[in-house]
């Protein structure tokens, strides 16, 4: 990481008012620490003051740790010295759970731990089961998961941007994306029943097909929702106090980023262009057009501008998959993983049998193990499944993005200042619930 | 936009890495293996044990001692460059004659590759693997939650404790297969050491000597804590 400084343009409300009726910018430099210099930065230097390290506790019940995070912070004065993250509070044994539930079952139990990308788990998880089956679903199945997958990076960006402002101390822009964000539940909700455990996905297809007049609804929020994101855009990326508490904090190299094992945004910020979606694509990701932004310092103003570039390029991705949804089937007509017609299960001899075999054992893969990981909007959520060629498998393991994300707090916090630690955190866009299990 | 801002087109990956394409009609065995493999077997030799392709992802079965070197040399070698770690984790199956298993995933970014490294531990031998901390730091908190959920011990790696379980957590490994779903104890006996866990001294004896805050602590907890009580975290 280059120890440049840089100067970002930002808006003054105290310089007055250009001829347009904006606030007048004015550059002002920010150095590596998230100081705001002056003209003429005045001496502030600190009197050597030999003392006693400090050690505060944050959490596990503190509204900016977003859940049940709990970190042990040494202090010198005001700067961090190192930092103890303690984590499991939520710990509810996901994977030793999922050894017990054949496929379907287990989808469910994706809904309830990255909570904010919970339709995007669904999908995730079916596409491992997927390839363990050896199915294909339909392209009307595949354009319907790429506008899920979409639609749930948007909610939970939404939610990241919305809360990281709060404890940043910006109270308005939260109201602005939550309600952009009850429109997509809004959408969900008349697509599958269910606002936040959506369970939307089965093993061959969806539970559902989108209802009529739900693409209309969709592009209605297509073409509202750049709007908030350019309010919101025009409130933060130039002002000087947001300017001040994220750029230089917390900044991690590329070379670092990679090491730590980080993805998603925090990756990208650090100038690292991976993104599962573009190198390791799935749903045919590289059919659409779409780019991939980076950062260049690494730090959190930068992961801010990359989720925000995340969240017009979804929405273009969205209008893609939108124009291109072609009609059929949702379902696979492989009838060892989907139930077959009601209709037939009574007339016809193969469908009962189809039926009876499904609700009784649950469908059977062959031996065989799969990997298969997805661009979650935390980064690379993977799930590694390993059956032995009974109904439930004998290893469900999630790879959680935030759990690798979170593991390189006390190299990001590391001689920042306490109220910098709220901001670091933050930026990681956490879900305790992914990273517990 | 900002300065900082640059939006690409192209991924991180090299020029001449395959183009990236969505895998489709995947057969189920005897699919194009990582070309990582080959050279892995020739550069190492008996150290491979055997390698097989399901799903057209590479399994590599490898030596245990020399599993270190292996992805030290995948890491740093530039003909292959697994710059990035996805997981390390293990299995355990139902039928108890099979090894149990320690996995890795790598990825290549620069050149598009996904190889899968597996370590068989045979039924009663040490559950000891070397640690890979020092090649990823992304190595930490993965292999604290498989020493914890598993049992396994990382050789080297520097902190290894239980890190989604508490550290006086004494029903054992929850992820292997002989523990049964609702935990060894019974309910009642879970339900007494929760009631018995002390909430007020919830920091272990490391994080109180190095930020020297015992001192600040009120006397009757220091109290306690000089008469070997546990601390509870």
């Amino acid at each position: 990481m280059a120890k440049n400084t840089r100067t970002v343009e930002v808006a003054l409300g105290t310089s007055g008012v250009d001829e347009l009726g904006r606030p007048k910018r004015s550059p002002l430099t920010v150095n590596d620490n998230g100081a705001v210099t002056t003209l003429e930065p005045p001496p502030a230097l600190e009197p050597e003051l030999e003392g006693e390290h400090l050690l505060i506790n944050i959490g596990p019940q503190h509204p900016a740790t977003h859940g049940v995070l709990r970190l042990v912070l040494e202090l010198d004065g005001e700067t961090v010295v190192r930092c103890i993250p303690h984590i499991g509070y939520l710990h509810c044994g996901f994977e030793k759970i999922g050894e017990y539930r054949t496929y379907n079952q287990i989808i469910p139990w994706t809904d309830r731990e990255d909570y904010l990308n919970s339709i995007g788990n669904n999908v995730a998880f079916v596409l491992g089961a997927e390839r363990l089956f050896g199915v294909e679903v339909p392209p009307r199945c595949t354009v319907l998961r790429v506008i899920a997958m979409e639609l749930s990076r948007i909610i939970s960006h939404l939610v990241w941007l919305g809360t990281t402002c709060i404890d940043i101390g910006a109270y308005t822009p939260f109201l602005w994306t939550f309600q952009q964000r009850e429109t997509v539940y809004n959408l969900l909700e008349s697509w599958v029943g269910a606002r936040l455990t959506t369970t939307a996905t089965r093993v061959g297809g969806m539970a559902a097909d989108i209802p009529d007049g739900w693409t209309d609804q969709l592009q209605q929020f297509i073409r509202n929702f750049p709007k908030t994101v350019d309010e919101v855009d025009q409130l933060l990326t130039t002002n000087a106090i947001w300017v001040g508490r994220t750029v230089g904090i917390g900044a991690m190299s590329g070379e670092e980023a990679i090491n730590y094992g980080l993805s998603g945004p925090m990756v990208r910020a650090s100038g690292v262009a991976f993104d599962v979606r573009r190198d390791f694509p799935y749903l045919d990701y590289e059919t659409y057009d779409f780019e991939v932004p980076v950062g260049t310092h690494g730090d959190v103003y930068d992961r801010y501008l990359v989720r925000m570039e995340e969240l017009r390029q979804s929405t273009r991705i969205l209008q893609q998959a939108l124009d291109r949804l072609p009609d059929g089937p949702v379902n696979t007509s492989d009838h060892r993983v989907i139930l077959p017609p009601k209709s037939k299960a009574m007339s016809d001899m193969e469908s009962m049998i189809h039926h009876f075999k499904q609700v009784m054992e649950g469908p059977r893969p062959p031996v065989g193990e799969c990997y298969v990981a997805v661009e979650s909007p935390k980064g690379e959520k993977g799930y590694y499944m390993v059956s032995d060629g009974t109904a439930k498998p004998v290893r469900w393991r999630i790879r959680p993005p935030s759990f690798v994300n979170l593991s390189a707090i006390p190299k990001m916090v590391e001689g920042h200042l306490l109220s910098d630690v709220i901001a670091i955190n933050a930026s990681i866009d956490i879900v305790m619930g992914e990273i517990d299990r | 936009m900002s300065e900082s801002f640059t939006p690409i087109v192209a991924g991180s990956a090299l020029p001449d890495a395959p183009a990236p394409v969505t895998p489709k009609q995947i057969r189920y065995t005897g699919g194009e293996p990582n070309p990582s493999l080959a050279a892995l077997q020739s550069r190492f030799g008996d150290a491979i044990r055997r390698a097989d392709v399901v799903w057209g992802e590479t399994t590599v079965y490898v030596d245990r001692a020399r599993v270190h070197d292996i992805v030290q040399w995948l890491h740093d070698d530039p003909g292959q460059r697994y710059d990035y770690l996805s997981d390390v984790t293990a299995v355990e199956y139902r039928d108890l004659q099979i090894p149990l298993q320690v996995v890795w995933h790598l990825r290549s970014i620069p050149y598009r590759r996904f190889i899968r490294l597996k370590v068989e531990i045979a039924r009663g031998e040490a559950l000891e693997v070397p640690s890979i901390y020092d090649v990823y730091r992304a190595a930490d908190w993965m292999e604290r939650e498989c020493y914890d959920m598993f049992g396994i011990v990382f050789a080297g790696h520097p902190d290894l404790r239980r890190i989604l379980m508490w550290e006086q957590y004494s029903e054992g490994y929850p992820l292997r297969k002989d523990f049964p779903l609702r935990g060894r104890f019974s309910r009642s006996e879970q339900l007494r050491q929760a009631l018995a866990a002390n909430p007020e001294a919830r920091y272990s004896m490391e994080e109180l000597t190095i930020a020297q805050a015992f001192e600040d602590l009120p006397e009757a907890m220091r109290r306690r804590l000089i008469a070997g009580e546990d601390t509870g975290e």
